[in-house]
């Protein structure tokens, strides 16, 4: 049995049974990560020793009777925005390269009350910016089916992690499909909960009215499992929601006939790759099977979501970025005359290209002269795109779309040209102006053997939809058993 | 959209950061392409319609206004490039 190749649910049903231990299991990814985590290149920090010693102690505790937590002991990876006490949050950038933080995120707490053990933290684009994890400040992640290509971002790191079984499942976080695209270009399931589900405090903020925290993992019951943990009102994040907790493993293997899934046509028009329609028709014929109701219609928004995407989130980058001065932590320039000198060349120098292009880009927009003409205009899209949701909602339960337009690309292929990499992000980030929830989940392959994902949108706090109708799914098409990723050269 | 040079500086003067001589042109270039793009949400159907700000209904959240103390003063100076005592050092900001 090779116990990093298990989902998270199998070994907890190994560990129920004594079939093994937790040093066991931590053992087994701290190989995997030696033997793997070359190749790869998925991790920032990674707290091997850490990890052994709490294994044991969680193993003594538990056998002791002093922790009862059904998933204590389970390891888990951190994407490296994601605030943990005492170890370095570099949010893979020159800025925060040795940044310890203080506290621990609430999404943290809330796992170590778990008895979870985290194995490091994981790469991403510098701050989230980006769309396959090159704009790390350390290292270019590779993607496990194909080392040639990148693995997607922001949260590259975690989605090539889980799918090179170096974590069992992992954190990552969304501001405009960071965890679904990444997700998709992996062949590992991702999910970017509502807007206000998930507690923010202790995520490093890139563009607060869109970044949601949320869980990559193998399956989508693990999903369901992970985002149990996670959920639940925060005081110190205002913007949480109030309510009562779901337990969103119940939601899963529930008949999905007569589910209405609406298919917005202009998600499967010019600009998506040949393969990846085809692959999404067989997926829709499938949930036709599994006695869906399927019907197209439109959803004209995806243009305007993402130009409007890309002002309010640089808008926000802009303002949240304004606290890296070199003053209380993060990088500060060697030498300077005075405080505006340190201000200017500790950003210019601790920030890497792409995060001063969006701040400039986001100061430009905000700045006298542009802001009815930009700014203002993109809020209004996002009203216009709420509304196109809501209308959509009445009619349908989920909204199914590509996560992505290609399957993952080459190394170096987009990275000299923002835009080109903006408009990878076309079919995901709607979701996050709208602040609805959605998932990506595996589909199929194209014939490179390159994961194709499909997003299934849902209303407002409908996760349980989602996850149910993805299960449904993933178990029918039982995508884990056909496709593995080949770590190809 | 046209961004001219002496715009850029100023904007980037704005938002702290310094440009280098040799990344004006590239920033020039990278900056006139997006905002070009980003011209698609004058073509939106946008007439009367409110702004939205946030994803979630606005509303204010009140919390008592109680004093908490964070104790560790200590982990959050740790991360000062430089300190003196318990307090971060800065350069002279008054008559300089």
């Amino acid at each position: 049995m090779d116990i990093t190749k298990l989902t998270v649910h199998e070994l907890k049903q190994k560990l129920d049974n004594k079939e093994i231990t937790i040093p066991e299991i931590v053992s087994a990814y701290i190989n995997r990560i030696n033997e793997k985590e070359k190749d790869v290149q998925a991790f920032i920090t990674t707290s091997e020793n850490e990890a052994l010693e709490k294994a044991k102690e969680i193993q003594e505790k538990k056998e002791k009777g002093e922790i009862t937590k059904q998933y204590a002991g389970i390891p888990i990876g951190i994407k490296d925005n994601i605030c943990t006490k005492g170890t370095k949050t570099t949010c893979a950038s020159k800025m925060l390269e040795n940044f310890i933080s203080p506290y621990n995120a609430t999404v943290i707490e809330k796992l170590e009350n778990e008895n979870l053990i985290s194995l490091g933290k994981l790469n991403m684009d510098e701050f989230a910016m980006g769309g396959s994890t090159e704009y790390s400040y350390f290292k270019k992640t590779r993607n496990p089916w194909n080392l040639n290509k990148v693995p997607g971002g922001s949260s590259g790191g975690s989605a090539a992690a889980v799918a090179s079984d170096t974590v069992p499942w992992a954190l990552g976080s969304d501001t405009g499909g960071s965890i679904r695209q990444p997700a998709s270009f992996c062949g590992v399931v991702g999910l970017k909960p509502t807007y206000g589900l998930v507690s923010r405090y202790g995520l490093v903020a890139f563009a607060s009215s869109l970044d949601q925290i949320g869980p990559i993992t193998k399956d989508v019951e693990d999903c369901a499992i992970l985002l149990n943990m996670i959920t639940g009102h925060d005081e110190k994040d205002t913007t949480s929601i109030e309510m009562e907790k779901i337990d969103y493993t119940k939601s899963l293997k529930k008949d999905i006939k007569g589910i209405k899934i609406g298919v917005p046509k202009e998600f499967f028009g010019e600009g998506i790759n040949q393969e990846v329609k085809d692959v999404l028709q067989k997926s829709i014929q499938k949930y036709k099977e599994l006695g869906a109701e399927i019907e197209e219609f439109s959803l004209d928004i995806a243009q305007y979501a993402l130009a409007t995407y890309y002002i309010i989130a640089c808008a926000e980058a802009s303002s949240n970025l304004g606290r890296f001065d070199g003053i209380r932590y993060g990088y500060r320039t060697k030498e300077y005359s005075n405080l505006r000198e340190l201000y200017k060349k500790s950003r210019s120098e601790g920030f890497g290209s792409e995060v001063k292009r969006r701040i400039i880009l986001g100061t430009y927009v905000l700045s006298s002269g542009y802001y009815d003409a930009y700014y203002k205009k993109a809020q209004q899209v996002r009203t216009l795109v709420m509304n196109e949701f809501n209308k959509a909602f009445e009619k349908y339960d989920i909204i199914l779309t590509p996560t992505s337009p290609t399957v993952s690309f080459d190394l170096g292929s987009k990275s000299e040209n923002p835009l080109e990499m903006y408009l990878s992000d076309i079919c995901t980030v709607s979701v996050n102006i709208a602040g609805v929830p959605a998932i990506s989940i595996p589909c199929g392959v194209n014939s490179e053997n390159m994961p194709i994902g499909m997003q299934l949108i849902g209303n407002k706090f409908c996760e349980e939809k989602i996850l149910n109708v993805a299960y449904a799914f993933e178990q029918n098409l039982n995508f884990r058993e056909k496709y593995k990723p080949e770590f190809k050269n | 959209m046209q961004v001219s040079k002496d715009e850029l500086l100023h904007i980037a003067n704005l938002a702290d950061i310094t440009i280098s001589e040799d990344e004006i042109n590239q920033y020039l270039i990278n900056l006139e392409e997006i905002l070009n793009f980003a011209e698609v949400v004058n073509k939106a159907p946008i007439e009367g319609l409110e702004i939205t700000i946030g994803a979630n209904e606005r509303k204010n959240i009140f919390r008592k206004d109680e004093v908490k103390i964070f104790e560790d003063n200590e982990a959050l100076l740790k991360n000062a490039p430089t300190k003196d005592l318990n307090m971060f050092k800065i350069p002279k900001v008054i008559n300089t």
